[in-house]
């Protein structure tokens, strides 16, 4: 196993499947999904609601609510002694899985409220998680939550360590929830969404905050994101996901100026872009995603790909090839046996 | 296509916050200050802001839904005489909201999960047209099929569809009546990318069919760029900005707008400016200042404190702003 | 418009018809059922009310039929099997007769079995004559003696030497329709002062809010003595019945119409409300087609839960002697009987058969309630 690993890999998704068990029947959120996070880099997913972005990132954390779970794959962690663990399997509860999760692995949330307790002061709640995590005095993690504060550009951040979540605006919120998240110097910061909820304004001063914070705490950051913008400002690595898949992986230069997959042409080509869009029509992507109860057969997108081959595309799915500057899971550019 | 359709004037709107025990305001909020503007038949009007900055309040104000507290909305249908939204002529006005119609936000809460298609999309027809039985549902299948979707679909309930979808039966709703202005209140920014801009196209496509005019209010500047005609940028109840849409985004005029512009991200990883200018969070400038925009600006000076900005005009722009074409 | 109606083609989608989606009240039912408790609870309720509509037909002695012989007689054991003179044993449904004997010293009776005496039971036997549904004379009854002259005391016999069992299934029918019959009240004014009070706000809903309280401040017992002590005494049956109902639907108005004032108050705002107000709705049609469907299924989840609450409000004025009056049998007056020492211990079954009944239908009243309050939202994830 150890051979396998890729240098610099800090997570390897391989085969990632988390299916939710409903009455209506099974949810494939995620089915299938390749994916590598690199050491100092920031990978962008991108994709559009319900295609299992936030899932995908739910269960490395091992956070997936019920009635969803891992059916299979591995998420192989690799810690920074060396070793590697497979939180795919890790046992729910078990030490190994807290460690990570709080202190090697930190995620934030679009909405910090879901993460902030509502009734306790924001600084409390930061010291609470280094004392969680580190072996330091109260009165040293104090200092370093007023320390962290500051960091994050909260403003007077000694009286702001004694605010209520509530008493701060949404920028700040997320400012706050980013210092929690980082208070333990995680090794990757997932961030679900952390600017959809913000003025365009704000978000800006977020983005460039974990920019400058993936720096300084030389950490990867997974940002989870539907916001071609957002990417584009933000990313290193780019994964762009359509129903529970990774359907095209590379760097950002590669996915935006040369992209492969025809759904992130097509995504790329239906945004509106200021200054560059003509009046008139928009390329949009034709019908809908489908409902995640009656996935098609094969290709997840050809009922909405303009070059979908019958015959072809709805017999089998299709892998992650080299295609470009990119990897991309297209018939086009493989054969149905995977070579490309 | 110069005639126009809506002319504002001085619209003021206020929220009392927070109650005394006998029912008295103990302060008051300006959602909209002084807003005054004309749309013409036939335009996107789009209004642009961030949250908080009253755009939502503007809309529901034209549509009646609030009452604002001064200030005069005319509007002129087709071949009609002009008639105040604000007044109380209400047999008037009902006829009124048969031309005005509004996208809403949300198309999950502003479609009754409880109510078929044929009922969310009817009941407006039931009123104003008495239909009802075979012919309401010839008429809403049309009115479906207009905005791309199956007339088979007239009986199912809104929880079977996706967010696309309802917002298409939403527009299918503001279409019933036949309307000449319809007010969309971020009618797309709920949607996901590749539903956006069908819905887009769709907005476009029934403006063109029916000679709509729009109201387009949204905080997605490219968005706007692409859809409207007329743009005006609103921050803290007031139109800091306006202009035509090309004016607007290749000369911008107000410190905030520039501001605004440079903070969307570019969906372009070579043009990414590194770290930029930032604007100063919001929560640090609670002063209230003459010019509301003052304690963020970086042109800032002590007149912006003291002095009202003045309504400028510089070419085709309207702008709020002492130093408008200076800086 | 034909063309223009063609351009929108490639944006027609495809409706998925392979994925079935249930109708609210489709979803409603489908939460409920996976509420166990709720369902077997439902099922009960159900034959409480059976039983109540039932009545007569299943109640094997006249209620008010008094015999001094069988003065607190004990429950009789209902027996399967006679043996004959020959000895071979033979499958009968019977109970066995009682002989009462007079401890002269103690001025007590007792009741031992009597062997000898068999009575035949048998299902669709007749018996008195009733009013079936109060519509058809009969004199047909589910279950009884075979012998119309026999009685049987299957839960015994009250200090008149009255059939308890009979009177039970009899006093089902009040008490449970005490509680719907209040619930009905507490509806109508639950649902007209709390929807005032959403809807119009202002000083309306202040006054009415402030009337509320003030009800709820004032002690329900002392309430309720004080109300019941004004019903004369020499009214009759019915009405003292109907006053009592509305008695006890005093305290069930004022938690449904804040339920009812909070549902309008959120919906006021909801967009689907304010589309409703620009599609031309009178305030009138937005209350009865969008705000009353909106939250009806709450309004039955709260109502469910109130009948419970009447249905004891009902028994403890009863039981205190103010409520319902002898000759109305309730579970309330029922209990009634069982108040002094004497016939705790002596007669048990006097407590025991009317207490059970109570417990039994408010508890699964309350089951009930829950798993509709829990299935009201199907929307709620």
């Amino acid at each position: 196993m150890r051979t396998e690993a890729v240098p610099g890999a800090l997570l390897e998704i391989s085969g990632l499947k988390t299916h939710f068990f409903t009455e209506d029947g099974v949810v494939k959120a995620v089915d299938g999904v390749d994916l590598t996070v690199y050491q100092n880099r920031t990978i962008c997913i991108l994709g559009e609601s319900g295609c299992g972005k936030s899932i995908m990132a739910r269960s490395i954390l091992r956070i997936v609510d019920a009635p969803g779970r891992i059916t299979d794959g591995r998420i192989l962690y690799r810690a920074a002694d060396g070793r590697e663990i497979d939180l795919a399997t890790a046992r729910q509860g078990s030490a190994q899985l807290r460690q990570i999760r709080g202190q090697d692995i930190a995620m934030i949330f679009q909405e910090p409220m879901t993460s902030l307790g509502p009734i306790q002061k924001i600084g409390k709640q930061i010291v609470e998680t280094i004392l969680l995590h580190r072996k330091v005095s109260k009165a040293e993690a104090k200092e370093e939550a007023i320390e962290m504060l500051d960091r994050v550009g909260i403003p007077d951040p000694r009286q702001r360590f004694e605010a209520y979540p509530f008493e701060l605006s949404g920028g700040m919120r997320q400012r706050a929830m980013i210092a929690m998240a980082l208070s333990c110097q995680p090794r990757l910061l997932i961030a679900d969404e952390p600017t959809t909820a913000l003025d365009v304004t704000t978000q800006a001063q977020i983005l460039d905050l974990i920019a400058e914070l993936k720096e300084e705490f030389a950490m990867a950051v997974m940002l989870i994101t539907h916001d071609l913008g957002v990417v584009a400002e933000v990313a290193e690595d780019v994964a762009v996901m359509y129903m529970g898949r990774v359907v095209e992986e590379g760097d950002v230069y590669a996915i935006f100026e040369n992209p492969q997959h025809p759904y992130t042409r097509a995504l790329m080509a239906s945004v509106p872009r200021i200054g560059v869009t003509k009046s008139g029509r928009l390329p949009a992507i034709k019908g809908m995603v489908p409902h995640p109860l009656a996935r098609p057969s094969g290709c997840p997108f050809r009922t909405r790909c303009d070059s979908a081959m019958p015959g072809v595309c709805d017999t089998s799915v299709p892998d992650l090839v080299p295609a470009g500057d990119s990897r991309t899971a297209c018939f086009l550019f493989s054969d149905a046996t995977g070579n490309g | 296509m110069d005639e126009t359709i809506l002319k504002v004037r001085d619209l003021d709107m206020h929220f009392a916050v927070g109650t005394s025990l006998f029912g008295k305001p103990k302060s008051t909020m300006t959602a909209v200050d002084g807003v005054s503007f004309d749309v013409r038949r036939g335009e996107t009007f789009g209004v642009v802001g961030e949250s908080g900055s009253g755009k939502t309040t503007l809309g529901r104000c034209i549509m009646r839904i609030l009452q604002p507290a001064r200030g005069s909305i005319e509007f002129r249908g087709k071949d009609e005489d002009p008639v105040d939204l604000t007044g109380n002529n209400s047999e008037r006005l009902s006829q009124v909201w048969r031309d005005i119609r509004m996208i809403f936000q949300d198309p999950q809460s502003s479609l009754n999960p409880r109510l078929p298609v044929i009922e969310i999309v009817g009941q407006c027809l039931r009123k104003s047209e008495k239909l009802g039985g075979q012919a309401l549902a010839d008429r809403v299948a049309m009115l479906l099929k207009q905005v791309g979707m199956r007339p088979e679909v007239l009986h199912r309930y809104p929880g079977a569809f996706s967010g696309g979808q309802r917002q298409r039966i939403g527009i299918a709703r503001a279409l019933a009546t036949n309307p000449q202005l319809v007010v969309a209140d971020e009618a797309v920014s709920a949607l996901d990318v590749s539903i956006q801009a069908q819905t887009l196209n769709l907005m476009q496509d029934l403006q063109e069919q029916f000679d709509l005019t729009y109201i387009f209010i949204a905080h997605d500047l490219a968005v706007v760029e692409h859809i409207c005609d007329t743009v005006a940028v609103m921050y803290l109840g007031q139109f800091v900005e306006r202009a035509s849409k090309t004016t607007l985004f290749k000369n911008p005029q107000h410190p905030y707008t520039r501001a605004l512009l440079s903070a969307v991200p570019v969906p372009d990883p070579r043009a990414r400016q590194g770290k930029r200018r930032r604007l100063a969070p919001r929560e640090s400038s609670t002063e209230k200042t003459a010019c509301r925009f003052a304690p963020r600006c970086p042109h800032a000076t002590d007149i912006c404190k003291t002095q009202a900005p003045p309504r400028k005009r510089i070419g085709d722009t309207d702008v709020l702003c002492h130093f408008a074409g200076e800086i | 418009m034909s063309q223009a109606v063609l351009s929108h083609q490639e944006d027609v989608d495809d409706f998925d018809d392979t994925v079935k989606v249930l109708g609210p009240w489709a979803l409603v039912w489908r939460k409920f059922k996976r509420h166990r408790l709720a369902m077997w609870s439902g099922v009960v309720v159900a034959l409480i009310y059976l039983v109540a509509i039932l009545g007569e037909f299943l109640a094997p002695v006249q209620i008010h039929d008094t015999s001094v012989r069988n003065t607190f007689q004990p429950p009789q054991a209902i027996h399967f099997f006679v043996t004959r003179e020959d000895g071979s044993r033979e499958f009968l449904l019977h109970a066995k007769g009682m002989k009462m004997e007079l401890d002269r010293v103690a001025l007590r009776r007792t009741f031992t079995v009597d062997e000898s005496k068999i009575i035949p039971l048998g299902f669709w036997v007749r018996g008195y004559e009733y009013k079936f549904l109060g519509l058809l004379p009969s004199k047909v009854h589910l279950f009884g003696p075979t012998n119309p002259r026999d009685t049987v005391y299957l839960l015994g016999a009250d200090r008149l030497g009255r059939d308890v069992l009979s009177r039970i299934i009899l006093g089902t029918r009040v008490s449970m329709s005490i509680g719907l019959v209040g619930v009905a009240v507490s509806l109508v004014i639950g649902v007209l002062l709390g929807g005032a009070s959403g809807y119009y706000g202002g000083w309306i809903d202040g006054l009415i809010q402030r009337f509320i309280e003030f009800i709820r401040s004032v002690p329900t017992i002392p309430l309720w003595m004080g109300l019941a002590a004004a019903i004369p005494l020499d009214w009759p049956p019915l009405r003292t019945y109907f006053v009592v109902t509305i008695i006890v639907s005093m305290i069930g108005w004022t938690t449904l119409a804040r339920e009812v004032r909070g549902k309008f108050l959120s919906l006021r705002n909801e967009d689907f409300i304010i589309a409703a107000r620009l599609d031309g709705l009178t305030n009138w049609e937005i209350i009865v087609k969008h705000m009353v469907p909106s939250f009806s299924s709450h309004i039955i989840a709260s109502l469910t839960l109130a009948v419970p609450l009447m249905i004891l409000a009902e028994t403890s004025l009863s039981f205190l002697g103010i409520g319902l009056q002898p000759p109305i049998v309730s579970w309330g007056t029922l209990l009634k009987e069982a108040q002094n020492i004497r016939s705790i211990i002596e007669a048990p079954w006097l407590l025991i058969a009317p207490g059970t009944m109570i417990v039994i239908a408010v508890l699964t009243l309350n089951f009930l309630g829950d798993g509709v309050r829990d299935a009201a939202d199907p929307h709620a994830h």
